[in-house]
């Protein structure tokens, strides 16, 4: 049975305060970006909906990102807080094919956070940012009362630059383009819930934390026309599918069992009644390339050990603008949607 | 784990099913899973789209979530917005509506909400914070129930009066039968929940089999389960046959989970209780047993007063007696989506009108018109 309903349409904001899910990346945090953010403040580059801005500066096109950093717990398996404001703001560069030059760093600290904890975040945050190349060129501190802050939040802003005749963008992406993914999803998120909520799993998950713009890089040095990426951060592969399909204007159709998911974040999620499609990951992209240069797309991936687990999982249609797909592993189809706030785990 | 998963999950074995379901049907036969489960799993793998035309499959009331009725919820909100209250979930009750908010919301005006994953989190919270005074909200059919008494026994066992329980238990068999007496009913078989009867075990079917006349069959929640689960309940259909079957072999004994069973006994007693959307059915919930008075949250919160109304909008009770499909409410997708629910139905990970809403909504361009 199917009805017609045009559901990724606005609907009101119900709430009149700010809900946790209004941070899942979901639905809900599409409508306060609309309603709250883009309404009062319509600059170009904002509007444009990218994980960068990219703005012109004399000849040279720079990209522009800022991002906060607020996970719990703050070392988790594969990471750590300081780690991922290096990578996730090197990430939304490498989105829109920069490559990364400067980041600022601006720490907001809870009164009574241990020093010694401090210096780790700190430690590792210079040793990412070495790792990637990028310049840690400013910072800001601010400390707050105990109760304000929980320990440490983090931001980073990131500076870089794109080199001339790239043009990565969700408007880019045409039907026909295959949709390849870098590696297996889901691993970020079971890893800092397995910690945070101390779950213990019978092989440990690692976070896959980790920067992109080596791949990135990969995939142009090979000479392919990349159309469009991005980062399967919070809400996961399912929401950076749709955001896609929504921001460029086409609709995807994707292979649920060409998918990769490592067998441990399965089980984890079966275990807890989660979707690994809307688990975050931190070093993972979608990539939209044209479908003949996708076997060449794959094989640049592969040869870095950061997409050795790349996979072609779905393509763009004409048909169906905004919406996702799904092919089932029995052969059916159905909606792949934006959920509407977190994914909640079920109770039984 | 997942390659005990996987094997259920076959494309070929599940059209090999598909296909003796298509020999074997002569005449229409109506369905009920009862399990939101079992629904989530029909309709996010397309099950019912492999079927036969005339073998149709109706969605039972076994999300427990869905079925809390407004007045418990209430009763949760009202405990836990009180000062030094710790209040603890599973987290997909946290989404449900009372009559005015969800403990979401709740949360959001600073109530202290927290999701955990079982009962003994809970207990082991209040074990580390003498100060505050936890309370469980106990939902769940009789697969949780037992883990929700072994978590009062322990507070009992080991002292610890900051811990209560606020039960929402509730018991399928009483609603099996309510949906068998109802008129008009539709229903030909059921589908029964395997993890219901890995506690309860398979007899406790017998009854009802031998007051209605109809097949029940214990079944387990992959597609290939389901796809075997309806092919052995079609097949007594078309030999005239009502018998307890178990599909779920793997998981599910005839007399259950003694011990289990045991535990609940111990804890909980059978009392009436009202289901969301559906109203009251007798000896269909489980309550605490006076000797447990004092880690029963009802009773020392002293919220028995509290209670809500339900939205007289909202369909989800029939919905959830198979008497109605979710899109054929008018509300459906329009008034009433995850993000403004109008019944639990439309917001629970196993509701019904949620899954239809998650999965089978057209795949279609975005109308010019608001919803």
């Amino acid at each position: 049975m199917r009805i017609d309903i045009p559901l990724s349409c606005p609907v009101p904001l119900k709430h009149s305060t700010v809900q946790l899910a209004h941070g899942g990346g979901g639905r809900l945090m599409r409508q306060l970006i609309e309603e709250v953010f883009l309404e009062p403040l319509p600059a170009s580059p904002l509007m444009e909906r990218h994980d960068s801005a990219v703005v012109p500066l004399g000849a040279e096109r720079l990209a522009l990102t800022t991002d906060s950093y607020v996970v719990t717990p703050r070392f988790f398996p594969g990471g750590d807080i300081g780690r991922l404001a290096v990578y996730g703001t090197v990430n939304d560069l490498a989105m829109a094919g920069a490559r990364p030059l400067y980041l600022s760093a601006g720490f907001i600290l809870e009164e009574g956070l241990a020093l010694e904890e401090l210096r780790r975040v700190v430690a590792s945050l210079r040793e990412a940012a070495r790792e990637c190349g990028v310049r840690l060129v400013t910072g800001d501190t601010k400390v707050v009362d105990r109760g304000k802050a929980d320990g440490l939040f983090l931001n980073t802003t990131g500076v870089g630059r794109v080199p001339s005749g790239r043009s990565v963008h969700p408007l880019r992406v045409r039907p026909g383009d295959v949709v390849l993914v870098s590696g297996d999803v889901g691993r970020h998120g079971i890893a800092v819930l397995s910690v945070r909520e101390g779950i213990a799993f019978e092989t440990p998950i690692q976070s896959d934390c980790a920067p992109l713009t080596p791949l990135v890089e990969a995939l142009f040095d090979a000479g392919v026309d990349v159309h469009c990426l991005r980062d399967t951060t919070r809400g996961g592969l399912a929401s950076a599918l749709n955001e896609i399909a929504l921001d460029g204007g086409v609709g995807l159709v994707l292979e649920e069992s060409a998918v990769p998911v490592d067998e441990g974040v399965e089980g984890a999620c079966e275990l807890l009644g989660l979707d690994p499609l809307y688990v975050a990951c931190e070093g993972r992209m979608v990539a939209f390339v044209p479908a003949p240069q996708a076997e060449a797309a794959l094989k640049a991936l592969r040869g870095h050990p950061l997409g050795a687990g790349a996979a072609r999982i779905g393509r763009v249609t004409e048909a169906h603008p905004g919406q996702v797909s799904l092919r089932t592993r029995l052969g059916g189809h159905r909606l792949l949607d934006l959920l509407s706030g977190e994914q909640l785990p079920r109770i039984c | 784990m997942m390659k005990y998963v996987e094997e259920y999950r076959g494309a070929r074995e599940a059209h090999r099913y598909a296909q003796a379901l298509r020999s074997l049907v002569t005449r229409p036969w109506t369905l009920m899973e009862v399990c939101g489960g079992q629904t989530h799993a029909i309709v996010r793998f397309g099950i019912d789209q492999l079927l036969p035309p005339g073998l149709t499959l109706l969605h039972g009331p076994g999300c427990p979530v869905c079925v809390t009725p407004v007045a418990l919820v209430d009763k949760a909100l009202a405990i836990a917005s009180r000062p030094g209250v710790l209040f603890c979930s599973f987290g997909d009750m946290l989404r449900v509506p009372g009559s005015e908010k969800d403990l979401l919301s709740a949360k959001a005006a600073g109530a202290d909400v927290r999701i955990v994953y079982s009962p003994m989190d809970a207990l082991a919270l209040a074990e580390r914070m003498p100060e505050r005074q936890v309370v469980f909200f106990a939902v769940g059919f009789e697969t949780t129930a037992p883990a929700s008494a072994m978590a009062v026994h322990e507070a009992r066992r080991r002292g610890l009066r900051n811990f209560s329980l606020l039960s929402a238990h509730v018991l399928v068999p009483p609603a099996m039968e309510a949906i068998l007496a109802s008129p008009g009913r539709r229903v030909d078989g059921f589908l029964a929940a395997g993890h219901v009867c890995t506690i309860m075990g398979t007899e406790t079917y017998q009854p009802l089999v031998r007051a209605y006349r109809v097949p029940i069959v214990a079944t387990g929640f992959e597609p290939v389960d389901l796809l075997q689960g309806i092919h052995m309940c079609v097949a007594q259909l078309e030999e005239g046959r009502a018998d307890v079957e178990n599909q779920y072999a793997r998981a599910v004994r005839t007399a259950g989970n003694a011990p289990a069973q045991a535990m609940l006994h111990e804890v909980f007693e059978v009392v009436p209780r009202a289901w969301r959307g559906i109203g009251p059915i007798p000896a269909s919930g489980l309550g605490l047993r006076d000797r447990y008075a004092d880690w029963d949250a009802e009773r020392k919160f002293r919220v028995a007063e509290v209670g809500g109304r339900e939205d007289s909008e909202c369909q989800s009770g029939q919905v959830l007696r198979g008497l109605l499909k979710p899109p054929e409410c008018p509300a459906f997708g329009t008034r009433c989506t995850p993000e403004t629910p109008l019944g639990a139905t439309m917001v629970s990970s196993e509701g019904a009108c949620a899954a239809y809403y998650r999965y089978r909504r057209s795949i279609g361009p975005c109308a010019s018109t608001s919803p």
